[in-house]
């Protein structure tokens, strides 16, 4: 009897977790921020009110800090609402190098945040024209990039060239995926190249850099857009800012290594604030229309 | 006993063969060694094999290039900025052929290491490169790569010419290449300091050598909080050459002689001169456009998950 009751209850648990892989319910996917109503901006220390928060695309109402933010609500504020088809669904993490607590951590962050890898993609409208648009999460593992995020970007790239539509990226990462061990490192490699075929056939590549764009994902194809925007006082460099420290042995001055600094050096070319970003990304695609 | 303590001790042993007039007790002696040697080096740990990567007396990319090929005229600078001295580029001659080689350098001494950065490139470093791939690609020569280094150079100036940048650059140029281009590990190859020369047709390596993601001790830090566990994280992160052969990341191993390259260096240079020109020859039969599209395929392939398809449903719509 208990048996039974024990193989009826498998059934039932697969049966639910099959049920939530084909069709992922974001709206009642847990945010990291609200660990109460009210949240510190990081910023101006000021207590900012989460509802509000979100209200207000994230942005602190006293300072105008960019918070951070989930991919799915980057993607209701940039494309047009009912128009957003994810694409690139099903993929599963494997543990490739036996790493011990890899595969809790993951299913861990899977819970949590209620999508499957730190970025998605799919087909969306910006105020009417068609892109692919791709999202990574920093909520999801730091949105660091392993087999199956490199793979999605890769894929999201190969969606657009087969649709010949452009690819809107918005990069937030803390680099490579360490536990993932050398996979990790080839997958910079293979989005590179992703983008190297994509540019071939003429299409456009914007990528957007968020707060935090570092490690392996600067140096792949965050760096390799057509046009690179940045959103204001977000941290974008290769090496963190602590590893440098340490190197170097001394503070590192004020505003090193965020976008404003960036632009100065000229890697960046716009830095855009997220109220303009639509529109920005709006006027930029429709200037590269080809119809 | 880690591999450089038996080390120590074999030179010890090695010592004590001077002292000694007796033929016959230094034959026993020399047997001994032999026989230590071979019990100690044989089988090395992962960890083993960091620390002979790192040996202060391995072969550099230097005296790679002075055994293996026949001329060498060394190139500077990236034409924007400086020249950076870790990295080490020019045209060589190999059996006839002339090549493009582009090495990254570690000094002997301490003056010769900062001379050197300690090999760890700076931004100008990949420009350099890139611009002498691509003067290979004009004149349609091999590209081969030694590389030799901890890592990008973690530093100000660094970020400030654009590290990210200069190395995706890099990775990008290089998928794209139609020359055949081969990369050779000979010691460390680490992070994207290491990928920025390694994206290549055929990836070969040394067998001590170590190819990953980062140092363990830096693994260790991250993923731990515990630089002192380097040795187990060494084992974890599967950076030994037998290792990745097995992951399928390098293509071939290249024998080292017994305790590693610096037992005997003429052996190892012959070694991977026959390995290069083998490669080559192995990618001498495919026209240019079938030597880009095997690389960026096989970088494709790179990637260790599962996957159910839905795309045939349409996608799910929000």
């Amino acid at each position: 009897m208990n048996d039974l009751v024990h193989t009826l209850n498998l059934r039932k648990k697969t049966k639910q977790q099959f049920k939530k892989a084909r069709k992922p319910n974001y709206v009642n996917a847990k945010l990291d921020v609200p660990k109460g109503l009210y949240e510190k901006c990081p910023n101006c220390k000021e207590a900012v009110h989460i509802k509000q928060a979100y209200e207000n695309m994230f942005l602190c109402k006293h300072c105008g800090e960019h918070f951070r933010m989930r991919a799915v609500d980057r993607i209701n504020f940039t494309i047009d609402p009912g128009t957003f088809v994810e694409k690139g669904l099903g993929y599963i993490t494997l543990n490739p190098l036996f790493q011990d607590g890899y595969a809790e951590k993951i299913n861990e962050y899977k819970e949590k945040t209620d999508i499957d890898e730190a970025y998605i993609y799919g087909y969306g409208k910006i105020k009417g024209v068609p892109c692919v648009i791709g999202v990574m999460d920093s909520y999801f593992l730091m949105g660091s990039m392993g087999s199956v995020v490199g793979e999605k970007i890769t894929r999201s790239f190969e969606y657009a060239m087969y649709k010949r539509l452009p690819m809107v990226i918005f990069t937030a990462s803390g680099g490579a995926r360490m536990q993932e061990g050398i996979y990790s490192l080839m997958q910079m490699a293979k989005t590179s190249a992703a983008v190297l075929k994509h540019s071939e056939m003429g299409l456009l590549y914007i990528s957007v850099l968020t707060h935090p764009t570092t490690g392996g994902v600067t140096a792949s194809f965050a760096s390799l857009g057509d046009i690179i925007l940045a959103e204001p006082n977000s941290l974008i460099g290769f090496a963190g800012p602590r590893v440098i420290e340490q190197t170097i042995g001394q503070q590192l001055p004020e505003g090193f290594q965020k976008s404003e600094f960036l632009k100065e050096k000229g890697f960046i070319d716009k830095v855009v604030h997220r109220n303009d970003m639509k529109n920005t990304l709006y006027k930029i695609l429709y200037m590269h229309r080809r119809y | 006993m880690d591999i450089l303590q038996k080390e120590r001790k074999i030179r010890e042993l090695e010592a004590k063969i001077d002292e000694l007039d007796n033929d016959v007790l230094i034959n026993k002696l020399k047997d001994e060694i032999e026989s230590y040697k071979r019990e100690a080096m044989t089988n090395l740990s992962a960890w083993d094999r960091v620390l002979v990567a790192r040996h202060q007396h391995r072969p550099t990319a230097c005296d790679f290039i002075d055994f293996i090929f026949d001329e060498f005229i060394e190139l500077h600078g990236d034409r924007q900025y400086a020249d950076d001295h870790s990295i080490v580029a020019g045209l060589a001659m190999l059996n006839g052929v002339s090549v493009t080689v582009i090495a990254q350098q570690k000094g002997k001494t301490l003056d010769e290491n900062l001379a050197r950065n300690f090999a760890m490139p700076h931004p100008e470093g990949y420009r350099k490169a890139l611009r002498l791939m691509k003067q290979a690609e004009k004149f349609n020569r091999p590209i081969i790569t030694l590389i030799d280094t901890p890592g990008a150079y973690p530093g100000m100036g660094a970020e400030e010419r654009g590290q990210g940048e200069a190395i995706a650059r890099n990775l990008l140029e290089m998928s794209g290449f139609t020359v055949p281009i081969v990369a050779v590990v000979i010691g460390e190859g680490g992070s994207g300091g290491a990928l920025a020369l390694g994206v290549a047709n055929k990836v070969l390596m040394l067998e001590n050598s170590i190819y990953s993601i980062l140092s363990p001790e830096g693994y260790a830090t991250i993923l731990w909080k515990d630089a002192s566990r380097a040795s187990e994280a060494a084992e974890a992160m599967k950076l030994t050459s037998y290792d990745l052969e097995e992951l399928g990341i390098i293509d071939e191993i290249i024998r080292e002689p017994l305790g590693g390259a610096h037992f005997n260096k003429e052996e190892t240079y012959e070694n991977t001169k026959k390995a290069i020109v083998e490669a080559l020859l192995d990618l001498s039969g495919f026209s240019p456009l079938e030597l880009r599209e095997k690389r960026i395929d096989k970088y494709r392939n790179f990637g260790f998950f599962q996957r159910f398809n839905y795309d045939n449903l349409g996608g799910v719509k929000r």
